[in-house]
């Protein structure tokens, strides 16, 4: 399922990695974080919306990144060039994201950001739609967001263009030892 | 048809930026729909749909009340109307209670269809569209020409003035560049706003969640953003339960744009928390406008089955000619024509509907299998009950119904077309009494038509005979293609009768919603066909052979006229193509084609009745094959050639480029000759090389095979 989730999000211009434990995929975070300018000031920061990957991790790795902040408010979204949130699940067959994005938070970060890095537990690989929509259900989420690849549109002479109110990239990192 | 709706048919298929970008897209959109398909049961999964959407729509009320009552449990505030005023009135009192000075809006046809922007301005809120294509369209101040891509019609350049103007900054055309500045023009717009006004793709009454689909990302920060969130959403969009908006999740991106899913999807059931920790203020409004009344009607019910995909749109070879801007303000093309005939008013669709060209296109690929050609068709049979017929037609519908009157008027033609006759071709024939198109020649009407030929031709006795109903044009204009069919009825060992009492099989008269002289039509022809037992009633024009299996039984049914029905499902069972006929032939070993031959070779252009209401489209190229062609496939082989009975006379303007784009087509294959099954067909795309002076033959496939028959 990985596979043909990764080769059909890959499709819709999402980078996909997948590591083994959270050690590693911190790692990985913390260089793709660094290598792509991450600072404090406007529109260089990144922001992590509260996730289970972050309970029970040593953070010290993290401190070495400039600009990291996990207090998220929408003026501090507004001028943010990263947003980081974790996802519940992930849907082999369109290579889409689920959230239960009841908190706002969780949407400030993944929707008004630059570059989405989407934390995705291994084990939330679905095969599809239907079956996701036996996992989740309205009644204990008031918001569910499906994310596909970043922003696009076509308005303009049908020519696919990236990044237009949404992000404009999307990292998805798989991590095995999240549940 | 009005001046008015004349001049902007003109104008759009003058604007060469409006027809490139839509054929361009359309051939596109074909090739890339296919592929978003690929291993999907696209029957399978249209049916679910439309047997949900089906449902919903016979439960309407129940639904509503159920989706208000679950939604209010979640804490949104639900209001329910009829009337688009009161949708209007609603909105702004939310507005004003507020103090909302500023609106951001995620596309939503439904707002466009109570015209709520200019409503709200005038009430002194400034309304911003987010939607790159709206917000476009919102600045040069024009309304959308598609349902899904509203700025289709413009260029990159007229554009980048647009913007260039609202940034005060020269902007270039780079498009990557100019979706930037829009980024970064609304992005204050929508962290400043105090209310986000939203459509809805869905609505499931299970739980009184609303769905919305995006890919720009814009509907999210609508609906995230500002404190108060009004969705309005049509009650058309209901559906009873959560699990049912799989289907149509699977089907909207993939018939929209080609898109297994779109970039964004949100399922939002009551208020989530703003950022300061106070709840959203959620409203949702369920408007009728007419949708009950529709579901209400035995015939337009299944329009509510739509899920606003505009595959029709994106289908059909006048809207990608024309644009949505020749169909009015709001809701374009197949499906946007009987919208706008039942949210507006039927009169104002009454230039529009004469827009549609009967191919069944759209009909094919409708992810809510609605039968949108014949919706419209119902909306002409409407009209013409509520208005009567244009003078003219009435005078030539009487003729027609008087098959003595009509023939001697026919042979009387054949006379009077002579003068003017060059070759084959005449350039001025009063083929139902209309003009003629520019880039096309029509026939001459024969000199003795196959009626009167048919009686001097020998024909061995056989015990199984089979009735050929000729239609006019076989009879009239082309009578060798008869000839040619009895030979070929003859080798096989089967005898030809031709009842001499047939006459017109009502479809010009039907397809101009003038049923009273189709259903007359309809009797003269089954009275004459059934008079004498045959195994088959065959016919070599498709639309003739629609008739006869099919809308024989339909336009009876319209009128109530019942007690000829048994008698014409009699005629449909009985009734088979040619095509179809001689493949069943051929594989019986009852009739052989020559062997070894090597033709060359040749293509085949698929006539619309034929190869989709009559699903036969293999049969005529196996036997070409068969008979020693090589089938080269042109591109868009099923695509309409424009001919669509006297629509080619009334919208020649729009006929003419269909006609050329087939032409186009069919040279580029290299083939020296192209096969079909339909003598209007033949008469359009004959015509249309005639006046190309390509050296390309166009025949009709019964007389190809009759000089391939084995001795």
């Amino acid at each position: 399922m990985y596979e043909q989730f990764k080769a059909r999000a890959e499709g819709v211009s999402a980078e996909v990695y997948r590591f083994e434990t959270k050690t590693v995929a911190l790692d990985f975070i913390v260089g793709f974080l660094q290598r792509e300018g991450c600072a404090d000031e406007p529109h260089a920061y990144a922001l992590w919306a509260d996730s289970p990957f972050l309970d029970g991790v040593d953070r010290q790795p993290l401190s070495a990144v400039a600009g990291l902040k996990f207090v998220i408010t929408r003026e501090l979204a507004a001028d943010a060039r990263f947003g980081i949130s974790q996802m519940g699940w992930a849907l082999a067959d369109t290579g889409s994201l689920v959230q239960d994005s009841s908190a706002i938070e969780q949407r400030l970060v993944s929707s008004l950001s630059t570059i989405h890095i989407a934390l995705v537990p291994t084990s939330g690989l679905l095969a599809d739609m239907p079956t996701l929509l036996t996992r989740l259900h309205p009644k204990d989420s008031a918001y569910i967001a499906m994310i596909t690849g970043a922003s696009r549109t076509a308005d303009i002479e049908r020519v696919l263009t990236i990044g237009v109110h949404g992000p404009e990239r999307l990292i998805i990192v798989f991590c095995d030892e999240l549940n | 048809m009005g001046t008015e709706f004349k001049e902007s048919i003109n104008k759009a298929v003058n604007d060469a930026n409006l027809t490139g970008a839509l054929g361009k897209f359309s051939e596109a959109y074909k090739v890339n729909r296919a592929k978003a398909y690929e291993g999907i049961d696209f029957e399978e999964l249209r049916g679910r749909i439309a047997d949900l959407k089906s449902y919903a729509a016979s439960h309407l009320d129940q639904l509503s009340e159920q989706f208000e009552k679950n939604a209010v449990a979640r804490g949104a505030k639900v209001f329910r109307t009829n009337d688009p005023a009161r949708v209007r009135e609603y909105i702004l009192k939310v507005a004003q209670d507020n103090g909302v000075k500023s609106v951001v809006k995620s596309k939503s046809m439904a707002t466009e269809e109570i015209h709520l922007n200019p409503y709200l301005e005038k009430a002194g809120i400034a309304v911003g569209e987010t939607d790159l294509g709206e917000w476009i369209i919102q600045l040069a101040g024009q309304t959308p020409s598609h349902m899904v891509m509203p700025a289709i019609h413009m260029t990159k350049e007229e554009v980048s003035d647009l913007f260039s103007k609202e940034v005060n900054e020269r902007l270039s055309s780079d498009i990557p560049r100019l979706v930037k500045v829009a980024r970064n023009e609304l992005r204050p717009k929508f962290l400043a706003a105090d209310m986000g006004i939203s459509g809805g793709n869905i609505a499931v009454a299970e739980t009184g969640s609303i769905v919305l689909m995006t890919n720009e990302g814009n509907a999210r920060l609508v609906t995230s953003l500002p404190k108060i969130h009004i969705a309005l959403v049509g009650i058309e969009k209901l559906i009873a339960h959560y699990a049912d908006i799989a289907p149509i999740l699977k089907a909207l991106p993939r018939s929209a744009t080609a898109q297994l899913l779109t970039s964004y999807v949100s399922i939002i059931t009551g208020p989530t928390p703003n950022d300061d920790g106070s709840m959203k203020d959620l409203h949702i409004i369920l408007m009728d406008n007419r949708r009950s009344e529709m579901a209400a009607d035995p015939k337009f019910k299944q329009a509510l089955q739509c899920i606003r995909c505009a595959s029709c749109l994106n289908v059909c070879p006048v809207f990608r000619l024309v644009g949505g801007h020749v169909f009015g303000k709001v809701y374009t093309g197949g499906i946007g024509t009987i919208l706008t005939a039942w949210f507006d008013e039927l009169k104002k669709s009454e230039d529009i509907q004469g827009l549609c060209i009967q191919c069944g296109a759209c009909k094919d690929v409708c992810p809510g299998k609605i039968d949108i050609p014949d919706l419209i068709m119902e909306i002409r049979r409407r009209l013409v009950q509520e208005q009567g017929l244009p003078l003219i037609q009435k005078a030539i519908y009487s003729v027609v119904n008087n098959r003595h009157l009509f023939h001697g008027m026919l042979r009387a033609a054949s006379i009077a077309g002579k003068p003017f006759t060059s070759g084959k071709f005449v350039r001025h024939l009063p083929l139902f009494l209309a003009d003629l198109t520019d880039g096309r020649s029509l026939p001459a009407i024969a000199a003795v038509p196959f009626r009167d030929r048919f009686k001097e031709i020998k024909q061995p006795h056989c015990t199984e005979k089979i009735a050929f109903y000729a239609g006019c044009l076989i009879d009239f204009a082309y009578p060798e293609m008869g000839e040619s069919l009895v030979r070929i009825l003859n080798k096989a060992g089967i005898e030809v009768i031709f009842p001499q009492e047939q006459t017109c099989c009502g479809a010009p008269a039907r397809y101009n919603g003038a049923y009273e002289t189709a259903a007359g039509n309809a009797i003269d022809n089954i009275k004459a066909l059934l008079e004498e037992k045959v195994s088959h009633v065959v016919s070599a024009c498709p639309t003739c052979t629609v008739a006869l299996d099919h809308e024989f039984i339909s336009t009876l049914e319209s009128l109530g006229q019942t007690e000829w029905i048994p008698k014409a499902r009699v005629l449909a069972a009985r009734t088979i193509d040619f095509s179809t006929l001689v493949k069943k032939l051929v594989d019986e070993g009852r009739l052989s084609l020559k062997e070894g031959q090597q033709l060359g070779s040749i293509t085949y252009h698929d006539s619309c009745h034929l190869k989709r209401t009559l699903k036969v489209a293999e049969q005529p190229r196996e036997l070409l094959t068969k008979a020693g062609y090589e089938v080269t496939e042109m591109f868009e082989c099923d695509m309409c050639c424009g001919m669509g009975g006297s629509y080619s006379m009334k919208l020649p303007e729009i006929s003419g480029p269909i006609l050329q784009r087939k032409l186009k087509n069919i040279k580029e294959t290299g083939a020296p000759v192209v096969a079909m099954d339909c003598p209007g067909c033949v008469m359009q795309i004959r015509g249309g090389m005639d006046q190309d002076g390509a050296a390309v033959k166009v025949r009709h496939t019964v007389e190809i095979l009759a000089e391939q028959l084995k001795e």
